[in-house]
């Protein structure tokens, strides 16, 4: 219908002209509705199909947004009716069966849960269930922290990783002075839109070697340097992603001699505790240094990855502060940024965590998972190393080996993944990282076969 | 003599540098300009002979807080100043400016029942249902659908960013109606959201995405968080008349005009029933004004039900003001609850539904909600919505939950029966309470203020929220007559002082 579109066309410019040409007693031209043409306000209106302005729709305007590019891949994945397809799109864990896993303490504690009579679901505090923000501290941080003996910290729930990012970048944009965030290059695709939206101006320091497929240390020293005093500087405590490349323990030095020379404030988004090098205390290093020399410093935490328990949204947000008395205003502010996103934390997944963090036998358990998680994966990481040197598959294979955690950035180009989807039915994110929780002994051949092909044909 | 004033003069510098160094690390705000006073005073100490130009090195531990530029590395080279900038810095923090926020005046209620040892004591301030021993409740098929799950051994993948598919689809149909046309025709996007503020709050920065000129319309009073949500959203608003405290009713009048009003184009949040916190809805007939208004403006409306079923007992009835303005063709947005039907509050389960003119509308709003939520949370917690669907999807599950429902609408309905018996019998003066009973839902406003609100804390220790709110959730039948003895204490006895006090409270009606 012509009228249709034109209106479609005028949008928020034309509504507004002709609530304009109404008030003045006008017949703007192109409204012939119902609505538009009544200027007597007794006169009853005729119901239209909708009550939008021109007899359109109100959200004529609403774009498709695309699709979420991670996401997106096992959306096509799962439309692929190939028996040989593998995703090794989303990061989460699975088996050498390829089966998503829980974890068997979690579904103990689970158990333990659901049969315990006392059980209420009345609302949490708005900073969450109190046991599960003093045990988390104390994971990250080590229950010996001067930090937490001191009451230096505020911890909050938080819905995992994303909504911890989300509440403390929202918090910084209110009351740190400096609102310039500084993130690797490259990084977690949600990372630039978290901090966006929580109010922040986002910039980047350079992070990957495409050369050496590994750290390029210099260009991050040399960023970090530029960067202004106070900017606030996003590091991935362990386990880069997508990259899997992290500083040494020394490198780690540098940085923090480098960030508290320069006032920079720490982030740390720790979304692998555990899960990288299968020991939590290990994983932990590069927070607890930051936080041993007295600064502050914010951590983000997750338990999707380490603990499997992704889609309960478990997380938890820590502020370590100079002084106990900073740190109980501080949690009085997050709580203004919590109420009104959704008032408080559900308490499902952050009980489990707390189940199992507080009871000595549990704990042990899933320490003794966590790293058979993390064992299956280097050994993924191994066999795919292994699998390409059998091929003599030309080029230098090694980061598979030297890369940690969940992902692998393999350093294959945007046209040599199109390559591997359309021929091999390998599923992956178009920058050319690989899960290997995605990886089984079975499916390593046929991905060495992809990536042989791959580079062999398309350079 | 010379050497000795020089002497003098150097240390009074040092020490006023030290006191605007200190003054710096504490107020950002004039940081620049002590910065120059502080430098400039800094050369002139340093062009004294005293002054050692010997470069030091960088303490690493000496942490640089505060915004201000180390403009020249000279400034510390003193050694005098290397001990002072040490002193000064090692115990500041950056987040030094940030003060304490005022407490949840809900929540201390809460903790001022804890903190009352009275043995008389009742808390009316608490927002979730309580059993007649006025304890928490949960739902049998709550309990029953949990070890459902735990039987299954079910998964704990990621759910997609709006949600599980099973909840949106029995949750949309619960809403409108399984047999509505806007259901059949496929026009509504449903997103699993974070129980009803985390619905709102989406749809909030909706509406500011893409309307960005549009403001929201809410009533006075309202749910006290409905402004945070705004607020923090940026989307502007300003209030509409409702409460009238003459009649304790409706000021249906004064809700009309203000909705005319107002800029084409608003958003109206509307309480789909069980009006939080006065418990007063718009009749049958009321609505179908209001909703003329709102069509003649180009309005759109905005609903917020959290208490589908949970007001008079019935889903549909209390789905009646929702589904009257989509038979009418509106275009509208839903947000919406299973905290108090459901009895889940810390699941932080619901939706926000939102009801568009086409399917294809449909499709490209529910992916704009998507990428909205994706930045705030990634993807909605499963544990609530499996609950629900389990409830909702089972026949079984369903009447029995409806039954429950009926359970709860029904204590609270006989609560308000017993109340306004009480206050009936008890109170000479022949005042008209019959308000109790008008009013439905969780909460009633009493009519009382704030100076009368304190009284029925001190006096009575009955703990409710000082705008006269209280919550029939929190009472029992066997306390209703002390409910009711100290409510015509309060209201009779403060009444001259009350008025006087009320008449210079003015509450503001619209925000920045």
């Amino acid at each position: 219908m012509g009228d249709a579109n034109m209106r479609a066309e005028l949008g928020s410019p034309g509504r507004r002209l002709g609530t304009l040409a109404r008030h003045l007693g006008v017949d703007y031209s192109p409204a012939s509705s119902s609505l538009m043409a009544s200027h007597n306000a007794s006169e009853i209106v005729t119901p239209s199909p909708t009550a939008g302005s021109y007899g359109g729709s109100v959200f004529t305007n609403v774009a498709q947004a695309p699709e979420d590019p991670i996401l997106g891949v096992t959306v096509a994945y799962n439309n692929d009716p190939s028996p040989v397809k593998v995703n090794l799109g989303v990061g989460a864990y699975r088996t050498e069966e390829g089966k998503p896993l829980v974890l068997n303490v979690v579904r103990r504690a689970e158990q333990l849960l659901v049969n315990d009579p006392s059980r209420v679901k009345e609302y949490l505090p708005i900073t969450g269930l109190a046991d599960f923000n003093k045990l988390s501290a104390k994971l990250i941080f080590g229950a010996d922290s001067p930090a937490i003996q001191e009451n230096r910290v505020a911890t909050v729930q938080c819905l995992s990783g994303t909504g911890s990012l989300r509440v403390g970048g929202e918090f910084l944009a209110r009351h740190h002075h400096e609102r310039t965030i500084y993130i690797p290059q490259p990084t977690w695709g949600n990372h630039p839109k978290v901090f966006t939206l929580a109010g922040l101006s986002v910039k980047t320091y350079r992070y990957y070697d495409p050369t050496t497929r590994g750290l390029n240390f210099r260009g991050l020293l040399e960023d970090l340097s530029m960067a202004p005093h106070g900017a606030i500087v996003l590091l991935h405590a362990c386990a880069h992603n997508p990259t899997g490349v992290d500083p040494t323990l020394d490198q780690w030095e540098q940085i923090r001699l480098l960030m508290r020379s320069r006032g920079l404030l720490p982030f740390f988004d720790s979304a692998y505790q555990g899960f990288a090098s299968g020991n939590l205390e290990a994983d932990a290093q590069s927070v607890r240094m930051f936080v041993a020399d007295g600064g502050e410093c914010l951590t983000a935490q997750s338990y999707a990855k380490n603990m499997g328990l992704y889609g309960e949204r478990v997380g938890a947000l820590s502020i370590v502060c100079k002084s106990a008395d900073v740190a109980v205003k501080v949690e009085s502010q997050l709580k203004l940024v919590i109420r009104p996103m959704y008032s408080n934390p559900p308490i499902h997944g952050a009980s489990i965590v707390a189940t199992v963090l507080k009871d000595g036998e549990m704990y042990q358990e899933w320490t003794i998972e966590l790293k058979a998680m993390a064992e299956r994966i280097i050994s993924m990481r191994q066999q795919l190393f292994d699998a390409l040197r059998t091929r003599g598959t030309a080029g230098d294979w090694s980061h598979i080996i030297k890369q940690i955690g969940m992902f692998t950035f393999t350093g294959l180009n945007r046209e040599q993944v199109t390559f591997m989807t359309k021929e091999y039915h390998i599923y992956m994110t178009s920058d050319g990282r690989i899960s290997m929780a995605g990886l089984s002994s079975k499916t390593v051949p046929h991905l060495a076969d992809a990536i042989h092909a791959a580079v062999s044909r398309i350079k | 003599m010379v050497g000795s004033r020089r002497l003098l003069i150097k240390n009074g510098v040092v020490v006023v540098y030290v006191v605007l160094s200190v003054l710096r690390w504490r107020s950002h705000r004039i940081l620049r300009c002590f910065d120059r006073m502080a430098s400039a005073l800094a050369s002139v100490a340093l062009s004294a002979p005293f002054a050692r130009g010997v470069p030091l090195p960088e303490n690493p531990m000496v942490q640089r807080i505060g915004a201000g530029k180390i403009h020249d590395n000279r400034l510390f080279k003193g050694k005098a100043f290397r001990r002072v900038s040490m002193a000064v810095s090692v115990n500041v923090s950056r987040f030094d400016g940030v003060t304490m926020a005022p407490p949840d005046p809900i929540l201390g209620v809460s903790e001022a029942f804890r903190a009352d040892t009275s043995d008389l004591k009742l808390n009316l301030g608490v927002g979730a249902y309580r059993t007649e021993e006025l304890q928490p409740y949960v739902l049998n098929v709550v309990e029953k659908a949990e070890k459902l799950m735990l039987e299954r051994g079910e998964n704990k993948e990621y759910l997609p960013i709006e949600g599980l598919a099973a909840f949106n689809k029995v949750t949309a149909e619960l809403l409108f109606g399984a047999d509505n046309p806007v259901i059949q025709e496929g026009r509504v996007a449903t997103i699993q959201g974070l129980s009803g503020t985390g619905s709102l709050r989406l749809a909030a920065a909706f509406i500011q995405r893409y309307f960005s000129d549009a403001k929201a319309l809410i009533s006075s009073p309202t749910w006290g968080n409905h402004k945070n949500i705004f607020n923090d959203a940026r989307v502007p608003w300003s209030e509409y008349r409702y409460y009238d405290p003459r009649t304790v009713g409706l000021d249906f009048d004064g809700m009309v005009a203000d909705i005319k009003a107002a800029p084409d184009g608003s958003f109206v949040l509307l309480h789909g029933c069980a009006h939080n916190p006065t418990g007063i809805d718009p009749t049958p007939d009321q609505w179908e004004k209001i909703a003329d208004v709102i069509q003649e403006k180009n309005h759109i409306p905005f609903f917020d039900v959290a208490y589908q079923g949970f007001a008079s007992g019935s889903l549909d009835a209390d789905a009646y003001s929702v589904r009257l303005f989509v038979r009418r063709g509106f275009e509208l947005l839903v947000a919406q609850s299973y905290s108090k039907n459901l009895g889940l509050y810390a699941e932080r389960i619901g939706a926000i539904n939102v009801v568009c003119s086409s399917p294809d509308a449909g499709t490209r709003v529910k992916s704009q909600l998507k990428r909205l939520a994706r930045p705030m949370y990634s993807n909605p917690p499963v544990h609530g919505a499996r609950i629900v669907a389990n409830v909702v999807g089972d026949p079984n599950l369903f009447n029995e939950w409806k039954q429950e429902m009926e359970l709860m609408a029904g204590r609270i309905k006989n609560v308000r029966q017993r109340l306004y018996e009480n206050l009936s019998q008890k109170d000479e003066s022949g005042k008209d309470w019959s308000f109790v009973l008008k009013q439905i839902g969780m909460f009633s406003y009493t009519g009382l203020n704030k100076v009368q609100s304190e009284h029925m804390m001190d006096k009575w220790h009955i703990y409710m929220t000082k705008d006269g709110r209280i919550s029939l959730a929190g009472l029992s039948l066997s306390k209703c007559e002390y409910l009711a003895d100290a409510i015509i204490d309060s209201f009779h006895n403060l009444f001259t002082a009350a008025l006087l006090v009320s008449k210079l409270v003015r509450p503001s009606k619209v925000n920045v």
